[in-house]
């Protein structure tokens, strides 16, 4: 990718205390992922549950605190903010949700949630400008502006979800990090609200993070594509590259288990996809060994780092590529 | 197998009914597996409770149709009615295992328990059927597994102790609603192979309920399109995928983001779902049909025969069709 980075993560990692069984513990979510994101640029993250995805998202709006790493927004030390720089930079990154119906408050009106960054950073000029931005951006994101009025629980998900990015673009921001956004809709509204943030990202110049365990979603909407696993990137590289030749074993066993809508390709027998791992025992090696048709001593011994690997932006942890 | 005709579900006051379910109609043969698919508040569910024999009471009642199961009339029987009448067994299994299972107590007795209760066995007898039902599901190490809790369990595990449990009264029928929805596709792909054998192996017919046409397109034998509490297609999976009868389907095949990769725009169908009650004259799905005629939006839609054992609830439908 040629264009400046706005956003460039490195090294992050971040932890969580949890409990089981009643000792302590403590769970490496994401183990050391760095990736860049250029204006107006899309990059998917694509992995399972629990392979650090969300975390990845949340570090870098500070919903939750990495333990090291860099993050640098525009020259602006994320990790370092603090007071007014944190609230400007929150301004400027900004998070659209999965549940559009635990992200709205059930108590306030769409109009003042919407309103509500703009409120706390006193962006409008006056009752009037603010009415009038409600009502623009309302119907920026395909909504009548009477919506302003209504509650969450009087819309449906699709008029929710759009809400939901209504309220993620009041005031303009420079990045949108949606995680999951359209996994909680039906298909004919889930296209509907993909086509949405194809527009806004054109008309607004947007960059995003756009997270899902979708692949055809991620393949619909982003320019780059990261594959996580276990809280590393295990493969990077543009879109297109990853869908036509995916090289790590975990891409091509991802992409080989999305059910096709094509009876005339159904998978022949039971595919042997071994079961998901465990942040509790990790392995010393590659966290994918274990499930993994091409692993040998070496991947069970030593961790794969990221690195490039031939044309189209790729990089690849794999000791076998 | 099981034979549904004509049902129809309806809430509200006996005087003025509002249909959730209305006139539905299907049959699975043996060995078969019949994929319902539709979006949330088609009335798939609903209509899988209902042939259950499950619908919540006081709620939703059955106003209209009849439900066989293996000839015999069992529309108005409750689970345990039809158990002590020997009218065989439907067997269900829902979206999220972990609630289905009771954490409290070992995956082993909670087998054992539908064992006895099917079987009348007890004991060691029944933990050893329990063991066998576990490496039914392909579960490993079966002895091991018994003792554990439902919380020290994969989801992908909990999902197969649930088809353990559900094959303990030998059904003929099995209801699987959007049984891999909350699981990673790497597992999801392992339990809908699963489904598959068992359907083969022990001769069962299966009910499968989802919104994802590419798990319909990878398992199901024939399928049945929900929308608005109908059923507007019916057919063979290579039919429907081939050359969909009704506008609805074809929509949402176009839509699916896994068909239109590299497409700049996706296709989408307009407006939304209407809600039950709110449905007007003629066919539901006319305020977001393309093909729209003036006459769908006043005279219900006729069934039209496709091809083969392929209708749809469509006046004008794609690829053609004549009266069935």
């Amino acid at each position: 990718m040629n264009r400046e980075a706005i956003l460039d993560v490195r090294d992050l990692e971040t932890a969580f205390n949890v409990k089981r069984s009643g000792r302590k513990c403590r769970v490496q979510a994401v183990d050391g992922v760095s990736l860049s994101l250029a204006e107006s640029e899309v990059l998917g993250i694509v992995g399972e549950s629990g392979c650090g995805k969300t975390t990845v998202g949340r570090s870098i709006v500070r919903l939750v605190q990495p333990d090291s790493g860099t993050i640098n927004f525009k020259g602006t030390d994320v990790l370092a903010a603090r007071g007014s720089t944190l609230r400007q930079l929150r301004l400027s990154i900004r998070m659209v949700f999965q549940d559009p119906y635990a992200s709205l408050s059930p108590r306030r009106s769409i109009g003042d949630s919407v309103a509500e960054a703009g409120d706390i950073n006193r962006v409008f000029k006056g009752r009037s400008d603010r009415m009038a931005q409600i009502a623009s951006t309302l119907t920026s994101v395909g909504l009548d502006p009477s919506f302003g009025e209504r509650y969450p629980h009087e819309l449906s998900g699709g008029q929710r979800q759009r809400a939901g990015i209504a309220r993620a673009i009041l005031p303009t921001p420079d990045v949108i990090i949606a995680d999951e956004p359209v996994s909680a809709l039906d298909v004919s509204v889930q296209a509907q609200v993909l086509n949405l943030m194809m527009d806004l990202r054109e008309q607004l110049k947007l960059s995003m993070l756009f997270i899902s365990h979708d692949l055809g979603v991620i393949g619909q909407i982003s320019d780059r594509v990261a594959v996580m696993y276990m809280g590393r990137i295990v493969e990077l590289a543009d879109t297109q590259t990853i869908l036509d030749r995916p090289l790590h074993p975990y891409t091509q066993a991802l992409m080989l288990a999305v059910p096709r809508p094509d009876p005339t390709k159904r998978i022949a027998g039971a595919i042997e996809t071994g079961e998901p791992p465990s942040q509790f025992n990790r392995s010393i090696g590659c966290a994918y060994a274990a499930r993994c048709s091409m692993a040998n001593s070496r991947c069970r011994a030593e961790i794969p780092r990221l690195r490039p690997f031939g044309q189209n932006n790729r990089m690849i942890a794999c000791h076998n590529v | 197998m099981l034979s549904v005709r004509n049902l129809s579900v309806s809430l509200g006051p006996e005087t003025a009914p509002v249909d959730i379910v209305s006139d539905v109609s299907f049959g699975i043969r043996k060995r078969e597996i019949l994929g319902l698919v539709g979006e949330s508040g088609c009335g798939k569910s609903i209509t899988s409770l209902a042939v259950m024999g499950l619908l919540p009471q006081p709620g939703p009642r059955i106003r209209t149709g009849r439900i066989t199961l293996a000839g015999a009339d069992v529309t108005q029987l409750q689970p345990w009615q039809r158990v002590e009448a020997g009218h065989g067994h439907i067997a269900m299994i829902f979206q999220e295992p972990m609630t289905s299972l009771n954490p409290v107590r070992r995956v082993g007795d909670q087998i054992a328990e539908a064992v006895r209760v099917h079987d009348g066995i007890r004991g060691a007898a029944a933990l050893a059927r329990a063991r066998e039902l576990l490496d039914m599901v392909r579960i490993p190490d079966a002895a091991l597994q018994l003792s554990a809790y439902p919380h020290q369990l994969s989801g992908g595990q909990r999902q197969r102790i649930i088809i353990a449990i559900a094959l303990a009264c030998r059904p003929q029928v099995l209801i699987a609603d959007e049984p891999t929805t909350a699981l990673d596709v790497t597992i999801q792909i392992q339990i809908l192979g699963l489904l598959r054998e068992l359907c083969n192996r022990l001769e069962m017919s299966i009910l499968f309920i989802t919104h994802d046409m590419g798990v319909i397109a990878q398992l199901a034998d024939r399928v049945a399109v929900m929308y608005a509490g109908r059923i507007v297609e019916t057919a063979a999976v290579d039919d429907l995928f081939g050359y969909p009868g009704h506008h609805y389907t074809r929509g949402l095949m176009d839509c699916m983001p896994a068909r239109n990769l590299g497409v700049r725009r996706l296709p989408t169908i307009p407006g939304q779902a209407p809600q039950p009650g709110t449905i007007a004259a003629g066919c539901a799905f006319a305020p977001r049909c393309e093909a729209v005629r003036e006459v769908c939006r006043v005279a219900p839609p006729p069934r039209l025969r496709v091809s083969e054992e392929h209708e749809a609830l469509c006046a004008f439908p794609l690829n053609g069709g004549r009266p069935a």
